[in-house]
């Protein structure tokens, strides 16, 4: 796996300004990103991974600090950076396909290749045969497919991934993040990805970035060496449960004593 | 993350009448859908109840014509290509009112929804200037600008505005946050933005005032007729009292009914032509 690193984070520090002064998310948060890793963003709800995303995506300024993308300072949203929201934010008025070539619609791609790359990334993601279906029609998990495609059909070097699975249940959630293996393992694109969901995170990831709460630090950087690819009968061996222990103590979950 | 943003208290109350215009229309619509099965009984019922009226009152013609001598009277109109005249008179102050109030509009309300600043500077003079009723300044208007078509136009462009104005900022603010962040992180362009996003977005919204929009506007034309007109469906109206030729008068109403509910079905093809991705949604609504 090549390591040079794709994204760099140094003292990324955001302030939202609100009617008791300020609210202070991210705390001086620096941290490299090697190309083709997959990186989750592990941490509490309501500690900033949400922001520190935005601003890596360019949506956002930071108040202080700088993000650069294969050595470019960031200073805004930039080519080759794809996002895949919290939600499957896609148009309802658009079809599978619609949605999926928005970002080749965009970029002025003629009619016929961005049918062509739409059509391979519809299968892709399988969803064959849905190109014509309303996202209304579409369940959660189908939808956030289409999500994936649409942020595939970039062709990014970096895909950003809000807590792409957080609104589904936990059984299509599973699904999802095998399928998203399948997916990575033929794109290997650098994936960084937001969860609040540690197993998720340790079957899925390289390497885990725990933030604190607000202002949210990085109090742990955990490579995950879990050989691939990975089977779903990773997550019962001991290692895996280890992996999970060590960031659920870096989370802190507060203990239940009964 | 989302940060709260700061809602302009100014606003509100736009939100507030557009939500009630909203809700009418909608009871409209439903109530509509339910009577459609019964029409032929229901209209075969109102005639009934008509003649019964004029016979049990003993009602003279020029008090409540018999719909028979309506009919005549309709047909003569018809026949001397006098009523199409007065009609074609209304039609174009209603489409001439129409063009001009929705463009001016349309615009403003998208310059409104797009900044905070310029919607708190003119949101009172908006609000005060619709607590005027309409027909206390035609006159004014026909002062200005004559008895002819100008006056007209500019009465129903007035009428209409507010209800598009409304329905457009609404339309535009309602456009989800991810989606405008979604076309930033695609580098969309502004006008891309607007073409791509806004417009599809807003656009149910618009045309529900469109469809409030469109009645309005015949409203508004004959107001403008009453006041000083020569020629015009309000006109005939105005004409037919005069000369106690009170089936002539129900020529012009239903004339103007007509034209009414014909704008208004335009609105309602031009929504099921463009809103197809949300026929299933709202079956109720737009389902007749």
């Amino acid at each position: 796996m090549n390591h040079s690193p794709i994204l760099s984070a140094s003292q990324l520090s955001t302030t939202f300004q609100n009617s008791n002064g300020g609210l202070h998310v991210l705390d001086k948060i620096s941290f490299e990103i090697g190309a083709q890793q997959f990186v989750c963003v592990l941490g509490p709800s309501g500690s900033g991974k949400s922001t520190l995303l935005r601003v890596l995506a360019g949506l956002l300024a930071p108040s202080q600090g700088e993000v650069k993308i294969k050595g470019q300072a960031l200073t805004g949203p930039q080519n080759g950076v794809a996002m895949v929201f919290q939600n499957a934010n896609l148009m309802p008025w658009r079809s599978v396909c619609q949605n999926i070539r928005l970002p080749l619609e965009l970029d002025g791609v003629n009619a016929k290749d961005a049918a062509a790359r739409s059509g391979e990334l519809i299968e892709l993601v399988g969803l064959g045969g849905f190109d014509d279906v309303l996202p209304q029609d579409l369940s959660g998990g189908m939808a956030q497919r289409v999500a994936i495609a649409r942020a595939l059909v970039q062709d990014p070097d970096l895909l950003l991934m809000d807590e792409p699975f957080g609104s589904l249940d936990a059984i299509t959630r599973d699904q999802m993040g095998g399928e998203l293996l399948k997916i990575w393992s033929v794109h290997n694109k650098t994936v960084v990805m937001v969860t609040h969901d540690i197993n998720e995170a340790v079957y899925l990831a390289d390497r885990v970035l725990v933030l604190s709460d607000r202002p949210a630090k990085i109090v742990l950087d955990l490579d995950i060496d879990v050989p691939r690819p990975r089977k779903e009968q990773v997550r019962y061996t001991p290692e895996f449960g280890e992996f999970a222990r060590q960031l659920r103590e870096a989370i802190g979950g507060r203990e239940i004593s009964i | 993350m989302s940060v709260p943003l700061s809602r302009s208290y100014g606003s509100d109350f736009l939100l507030t009448m557009a939500t009630i215009a909203q809700n009418t229309s909608s009871l409209l619509y439903s109530l509509r859908q339910r009577g459609v099965a019964l029409l032929p009984f229901t209209l075969a019922l109102f005639i009934f109840l008509w003649y019964s009226l004029v016979w049990a009152g003993d009602l003279r013609a020029f008090i409540l014509p018999t719909p028979d001598l309506v009919l005549s009277r309709f047909v003569e109109a018809a026949g001397d290509g006098s009523l199409l005249r007065h009609t074609m008179v209304t039609l174009s102050e209603v489409l001439g009112g129409l063009v001009l109030g929705v463009s001016v509009a349309t615009l403003l309300g998208y310059l409104l929804a797009k900044s905070q600043t310029l919607e708190r500077l003119l949101s009172p003079y908006i609000v005060a200037s619709q607590s005027i009723p309409t027909v206390a300044i035609a006159p004014l208007l026909v002062i200005w600008f004559g008895p002819g078509l100008t006056s007209k136009v500019l009465i129903c462009a007035l009428i209409v505005f507010f209800p598009i104005l409304i329905n457009t900022i609404v339309g535009v603010r309602a456009v989800p946050a991810d989606l405008h962040d979604l076309m930033r992180s695609l580098k969309a362009t502004r006008w891309q933005t607007f073409w791509l996003l806004e417009v599809p977005a807003a656009l149910p919204v618009f045309l529900g005032g469109l469809r409030i929009g469109a009645t309005l506007a015949v409203i508004g034309a004959v107001v403008g007729e009453f006041v000083g007109a020569d020629r015009g469906l309000g006109f005939l109206i105005n004409v037919g009292r005069g000369e106690y030729d009170t089936a002539l008068v129900f020529v012009a109403v239903f004339t103007l009914m007509f034209m009414a509910m014909g704008l208004y079905g335009l609105v309602v093809l031009l929504e099921w032509r463009l809103l197809g991705w949300q026929r299933r949604e709202s079956q109720e609504t737009i389902n007749y």
